[in-house]
């Protein structure tokens, strides 16, 4: 049984509005996408979708007691919320330097997340 | 601390991604001194509580977060002794004469002259004063920005239960951002029949998180004595009035506000420099020289952009010509020519063009009034169509920048209009 899903794409702000047809778990066909990345970004969404994150971890002895922090690639979408929670409860000590690793492989996703900023 | 100058080849005033990116193509350009006063503590203005990313794919060609987008600016002004940087220093004034006058703890009152003066103040952020919602005044109000700085740089939750009003992109950021830090986004609303923000946040800010979307809704009563406690909605008709009937009730104890940016003119008004009543900020050529000659002007204080990336484009085109003039090395322009949106286009920036005899390549960046699909944009001057472009998709969003080739300049005659062609 096939089916289709209206998705809109999230690659770049043209946002294409894709019809997708799914038959039995994978992507058939594509339409709407202007780009090859259209054609990706659907069968990414229908198989396994992905998001970066982005939030704060606290910091001791900075000059802001945030930390904005940035994970290295994509997560698994379903993961995002896990790792946001993960990282409330996160503590590191200044000064940080941006791109150095705050969390290695977070939930052992293999992810590292790191600062986004450099904190004095 | 250091010794100030008297006169600098250009201050400038804000030292966001506008100013850093000005006072860069300045140098450049060689300016020789070139002052950047900011009133934050550090330089990089509100990038740096946007932690979010998707800056700098066009500038840099790389995604950043607004912090790193804020570092690659920051890092293009250092260590460079042409360029000053004062933070925590508060412009208070502008002269017509190019005085700039401003305090700090470190200068106390400082007064100091620029041969040119950019002004890249940003914008802000509408209130509920703005925008008069009627019911009680408790508290748990706060613009998505304010609340934004809080959530991000400051360490604190404003609520726990959130409503946001309005769908521009700093409310859909907002959204998502809460439901990351545990807290509970009930619903975004949007007084217009379209969202104002980008459809990729609309789909990774809100549909990831389930967050409900009510188009043509807004807040007609917000309740609670201390705090609020909830907030009633309705729909509303074509000319954006409530309809009565259609109320209910939405549980929270915070409103975050995300109704729209206005250009923060202050400064620009106690120098009477011309102003454009759609954009509210100064009226600019393409070298984004205002109204008064030596002033210059980019970024958000010129209109607001939804892209950092024309922002740093923008100045430094305001940069460069500020430094040329400053050197003395700006030809004088021959040719004026008014630039009018018309027809499904809002704005246009520049809103006039000083052309050179030899013609010059231009860039015009737009608004239209109305989500569109399948237009064209025309770019006429008189009856010579100087350019056109098929758009396959219009947003009032999303800004559109095309470029006259400096070739074609030299049909344009002492007008140019951009429409949209719906026709075609």
């Amino acid at each position: 049984m096939s089916e289709t899903r209206v998705m809109n794409c999230i690659m770049c702000p043209m946002g294409c509005e894709m019809t997708v047809t799914i038959d039995d778990g994978k992507v058939v066909d594509v339409k709407g996408n202007t780009c090859p990345r259209g054609a990706k970004y659907a069968h990414d969404e229908v198989t396994a979708p992905k998001r970066m994150l982005t939030t704060t971890v606290r910091v001791e002895g900075g000059m802001l007691p945030l930390l904005p922090v940035v994970s290295e690639t994509v997560l698994p979408k379903e993961k995002v919320l896990d790792c946001a929670a993960y990282l409330r409860g996160v503590t590191v000590k200044a000064p940080v330097k941006t791109g150095d690793v705050i969390v290695e492989d977070i939930l052992g996703l293999g992810v590292n997340i790191i600062a986004s900023r450099d904190m004095l | 601390m250091k010794e100030l100058k008297d006169l600098y080849d250009i201050v400038i005033v804000g030292g966001g991604p506008a100013g850093l990116s000005a006072a860069y193509s300045a140098w450049q350009n060689g300016a020789k001194s070139v002052l950047v006063i900011e009133r934050d503590r550090e330089l990089g203005g509100i990038l740096q509580q946007c932690i979010h990313n998707g800056f700098g794919l066009h500038h840099f060609k790389e995604e950043l977060t607004g912090p790193g987008y804020a570092h690659r600016c920051i890092e293009l002004v250092k260590d460079k002794s042409e360029i000053e940087c004062l933070t925590d220093t508060m412009v208070l004034s502008v002269e017509k004469d190019k005085t700039v006058v401003a305090v700090s703890p470190d200068h106390g009152l400082i007064k100091v002259k620029g041969k040119t003066v950019i002004l890249t103040m940003g914008c802000r952020e509408r209130t509920r004063g703005a925008i008069r919602i009627p019911g009680e005044r408790p508290a748990g109000v706060f613009t998505a920005g304010a609340a934004q700085r809080m959530v991000n740089m400051e360490g604190y939750i404003p609520g726990h239960k959130i409503v946001i009003l309005g769908s521009g992109d700093i409310g859909l950021i907002m959204a998502r951002r809460m439901s990351l830090e545990g807290c509970k986004v009930q619903a975004v609303l949007e007084i217009c029949p379209f969202s104002n923000g980008l459809t990729r946040n609309i789909v990774q800010c809100l549909n990831d998180y389930n967050i409900p979307l009510y188009l043509s809704h807004t807040i007609v009563k917000i309740h609670g004595k201390d705090r609020v406690n909830g907030i009633t909605v309705a729909k509303v008709d074509e000319k954006m009035r409530p309809i009565p009937g259609t109320e209910f009730d939405i549980d929270c104890d915070t409103v975050l506000l995300s109704v729209g940016l206005i250009p923060e003119n202050e400064l620009s008004r106690g120098l009477d420099l011309k102003m454009h009543p759609l954009t509210n900020g100064p009226v600019v050529d393409q070298h984004r020289q205002t109204s008064l000659p030596g002033f210059y002007a980019a970024g958000n204080v010129v209109h607001v952009h939804d892209l950092v990336d024309f922002v740093s484009e923008e100045a430094e085109i305001a940069g460069k010509f500020a430094a040329l003039e400053a050197q003395g090395k700006l030809d004088g322009n021959t040719k004026f020519v008014t630039v009018t949106a018309e027809k499904g286009v809002r704005t246009c920036v520049p809103q006039c063009l000083n052309l050179p005899e030899a013609g010059e390549q231009v860039r015009l960046f737009m608004r239209v009034a109305n989500p569109e699909r399948k237009v064209k944009l025309v770019v006429k001057s008189g009856d010579n169509v100087i350019l056109q472009r098929m758009l396959p998709v219009a947003k009032p969003s999303e800004m559109i920048a095309v470029d006259i080739p400096a070739a074609k300049t030299e049909l344009i005659g002492s007008s140019l209009t951009v429409f949209l062609d719906k026709e075609a």
